[in-house]
């Protein structure tokens, strides 16, 4: 593709999230002659974010000392919390684990602090541009990231371009900031091809799916926040709900599951729709209208699992590196810090001829960011001998001890660890009922999400044959059920089954990138623009 | 010859609109807008026809908030050279629309206005037609097809039978149809350029128009929801439910 238009800047970042747009901000804050360009896949800003979001404005407290004045949106603050420990008719509170004390913090959108930031970093004089997925990594002769290559427009379903043809452009930088949360794309094919995790933990994942809720005023009460475990979940599968009031009488509810889950008859959307209809939960839905849908893959593994953050070239920050803090269940803070420490060492860099950024996993590791995040390393392993051991585990460790053990607990990677079929047991979840459990359509639907229909399919399977042969005959094709979005359906008899896949429907979670047992399934972005159109998630 | 192309600022055809609970309204906080799809095929029109050498300049005229600026930066970033932003918070009727483009018109003496057929969110499909009586004008709507010669445009339209042709005398009002052509995708490159092109910004007091509207709400309703389907046994079950039933037959 030498025909490929090219643009070049000082710094390139790919995903406007958190992690990005605070990346993006600090290099301006730094030194304001920098060109910083920020592109992101979805259609807006934030039409791609979903997240709680419980916020702790720690990192963006260091980054607009005076955002209150600026109007960032923190507007609700933390109130009356609640974890709540579910069997299947009674719910137990249990005392709430000191990292889910939310003092201090605030209840918010995090796809409207991400609007309000991509605002801040335009005043700043950074250039952002939505609806520009990033779809390959360039690299020099020497192999260093010399930038992104926007992905073509108007190619048709054939492979071949259609007459509204445009070809995609070089972005060339001189640093590359990969920023595209978790489990990105590029930042795959760079950890790939630099074996990133070759001294660490493999990447463990969780699926978060999430629906904003418009409720009775007379039940709404702004800050409240409430976690579950246990129930619909059995002992041996991580994961947990939460229930956050936000303004405007709405409520975001949601649940993530581990996605190192066993059986492949689990269905983390089913799980979801299950548990909104548990005793303790339910009646805060009475006459309550769903009004947005959505589901985003969060990475758990933690500081054992964080890669090498840097290459030649190029940074990893954000939930692309991992850098999530899992006990809290949260990471939009630790993406923001991340950002503005790979940019103090960047700026620094670039004002010499270094090509890789050495200093960012120094400073991190000088970091609060580092301190917070090692305190919690053994809780989420801890839990992969099942519920029981994991609470008392974490209530020890992160109680009187905080973290100050000498031994860190290891990760697994999530795809080997599905049972085979029939040595599973099959869920019988309930049947949607349309006013508090929905099927994956009506659910696709109110996610806005929209794909250019003519184009080659974003969704790549290494061997055609892979999902019937070993997908279908040994685990029952459990992308039927772990797929948020219906994306995966088995059609036709035998023997002619096969596996349709209908990319349109996609809400770019990445869970099939990370849970497909062979890991045959590639994940690439689609067309520029294409996937969810989220509103306030 | 010069082309004034009017572009709304409407929600964004992906998006499943909701009504408020009030009833006041469809809900507009946090949600997705652009450029009507419409429109989108005025302006791609209006740059074809620059590009054929027809067109000497492209103004773009959006009226609406301050966020309507977006949307022209869109028209900037297709092509148009120039944008208008006729700045208002009030609610805007087709009546008000098309008094502020003629105001426009007769100061910019396009020869051409180009405008979708009708915006997606209020579908009244009335601005075009109201302009060009205002202005005393020649229109062609629901155009599929243009053709630019000497002093007038020949208009296919679709219209209920097929195709009509018609000639109209130059300047005119067109509105555009959705075969009319399919618009280009704004490149990275054309998107940054578009950030220094000019964008005047006006208001309609300034222009003299008083766009208090002329039609009131009085409540905004969502369809009603479908019934699910039953499954019958067979034929006799199925007459018989359309008899007593549906009371269909
Ligand atoms: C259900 C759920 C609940 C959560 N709850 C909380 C909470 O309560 N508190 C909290 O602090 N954190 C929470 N988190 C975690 C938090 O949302 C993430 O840690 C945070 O969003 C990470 O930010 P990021 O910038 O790294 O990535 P993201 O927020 O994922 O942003 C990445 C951006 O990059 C774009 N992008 C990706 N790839 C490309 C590409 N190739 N080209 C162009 N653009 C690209 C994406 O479209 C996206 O806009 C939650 C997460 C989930 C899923
Ligand atoms: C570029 C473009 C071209 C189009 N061309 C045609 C065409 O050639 N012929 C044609 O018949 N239609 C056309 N439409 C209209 C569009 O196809 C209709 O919205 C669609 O036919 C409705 O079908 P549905 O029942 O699937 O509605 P959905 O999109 O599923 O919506 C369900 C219903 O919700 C309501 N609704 C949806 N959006 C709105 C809104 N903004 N305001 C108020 N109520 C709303 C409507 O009652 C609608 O029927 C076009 C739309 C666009 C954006
Ligand atoms: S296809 Fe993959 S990325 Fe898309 S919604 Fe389904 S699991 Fe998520």
């Amino acid at each position: 593709m030498s025909d490929r238009e090219s643009m070049a800047f000082d710094v390139v970042v790919v995903g406007a999230g958190p992690s990005g747009l605070s990346t993006a901000i600090r290099l301006k804050q730094l030194d304001p002659a920098l060109s910083v360009c920020v592109i992101d896949k979805g259609s807006e800003v934030g039409a791609h974010i979903l997240s709680g979001a419980v916020f702790e404005p720690r990192a963006l407290e260091e980054l607009f000392p005076d955002w209150r004045e600026r109007g960032a949106p923190l507007t609700v603050p933390a109130g009356d919390d609640r974890f709540l420990l579910l069997s299947e008719k009674r719910a137990r509170r249990l005392p709430t684990p000191p990292s889910l004390r939310n003092h201090g913090n605030y209840i918010i959108s995090l796809a409207a602090l991400c609007r309000w930031l991509a605002g801040q970093a335009e005043a700043l004089g950074v250039e952002i541009f939505a609806g520009f997925a990033a779809s390959d990594l360039l690299f020099d002769a020497d192999g260093a990231v010399k930038g992104v290559a926007t992905g073509d427009m108007g190619v048709g379903k054939d492979c071949v371009p259609g007459p509204n043809f445009t070809p995609g452009i070089e972005l060339h930088a001189r640093q590359t900031i990969l920023a595209e949360g978790c489990r990105g794309s590029l930042s795959k094919v760079l950890s790939e091809r630099y074996d990133l995790h070759a001294e660490a933990d493999p990447q463990t994942y969780g699926l978060g799916i999430k629906e904003l809720w418009e409720i009775d005023p007379a039940l709404h009460q702004p800050g409240s926040i409430t976690h579950t475990i246990g129930w619909p979940l059995d002992a041996g599968t991580y994961g947990g709900s939460f229930l956050y009031h936000l303004d405007q009488n709405q409520v975001s509810v949601g649940f993530v599951i581990g996605l190192d889950y066993r059986n492949p008859y689990l269905s983390p959307f089913e799980e979801f729709q299950r548990f909104k209809s548990h005793p303790a939960i339910a009646p805060v839905f009475a006459g309550a209208r769903r009004i947005a849908y959505g589901a985003r893959a969060v990475s758990e593994g933690g500081l054992q699992s964080l890669p090498r953050l840097t290459v030649p070239g190029a940074v990893l920050v954000g939930d692309a590196a991992g850098f999530l803090n899992v006990a809290k269940v949260k990471g939009s803070h630790a993406a923001m810090k991340s950002g503005m420490l790979a940019a103090e060492s960047v700026a620094v860099l670039l004002k010499g001829e270094g090509r890789e950024a050495l200093g960012y996993p120094q400073v991190f590791k000088e970091s609060w960011l580092w301190e917070e995040l090692r305190a919690v390393r053994n809780i989420r392993p801890a839990f992969h001998r099942g519920l029981w051991l994991g609470l008392a585990y974490s209530a020890v460790e992160s109680g009187a001890l905080r973290g100050r053990v000498p031994w860190t607990l290891g990760n697994h990677a999530d795809h080997p660890r599905l049972k085979e079929a029939p040595s599973s047991r099959r869920i019988d979840y309930p049947r949607p009922d349309g006013t508090l459990r929905f099927d994956r359509l009506s659910s696709v639907f109110i996610s806005n999400t929209h794909h250019e229909e003519n184009q080659p399919s974003h969704i790549k399977l290494a061997d055609p044959q892979v999902p019937i042969t070993v997908n279908h005959r040994r685990f029952d094709s459990p992308e039927q059920r772990y797929c948020p979005a219906g994306v995966y359906e088995v059609v036709g008899e035998e023997p002619q089954i096969r596996l349709q896949i209908n990319a349109a429907n996609c809400l770019h979670c990445k869970t099939c990138d990370i849970k497909d047992p062979t890991q045959n399934i590639t994940w690439t972005v689609p067309e520029g623009g294409g996937g969810p159109n989220y509103p306030n998630m | 010859m010069k082309i004034l192309v009017a572009v709304k600022r409407v929600v964004d055809y992906n998006v499943k609109v909701r009504v408020k609970s009030d009833k006041s309204g469809v809900e507009t906080a946090n949600i997705k807008f652009s450029m009507n799809p419409f429109d989108e095929i005025a302006v791609e029109e209006a740059v074809r026809l620059k590009e054929a050498g027809t067109a000497t300049e492209i103004v773009a005229v959006s009226v609406g908030p301050q966020a309507a600026t977006e949307t022209l930066r869109t028209a900037l970033a297709m092509g148009a050279d120039r944008g208008i932003l006729v700045q208002t918070e009030a609610e805007i009727q087709p009546l008000a629309v098309a008094k502020i483009l003629k105001c426009l018109a007769e100061k910019e003496q396009p020869g051409l206005v180009l405008l979708g057929k009708q915006a997606i969110d209020d579908d009244s499909n009335q601005t075009g037609q109201m302009l060009a009586a205002l202005l005393g004008r020649p229109q062609g709507t629901f155009a599929s097809k243009l053709a630019v010669a000497d002093g007038s445009v020949a208009v296919t339209r679709e219209v209920d039978g097929g195709l009509e042709t018609v000639a109209l005398e130059l300047p005119a009002v067109v509105t555009a149809d959705l075969r009319l052509n399919e618009p280009r995708y704004a490149s990275l490159p054309n998107i940054m350029k578009a950030k220094k092109k000019p964008i005047e910004t006006v208001t309609p007091e300034a222009l003299g128009v008083d766009v208090a509207p002329r039609l009131i709400t009085l409540s905004v309703e969502e369809p009603a929801k479908r019934q699910a389907g039953i499954k019958v046994a067979d034929v006799a079950t199925l007459v018989e439910k359309l008899k007593s039933e549906a009371k269909v037959i």
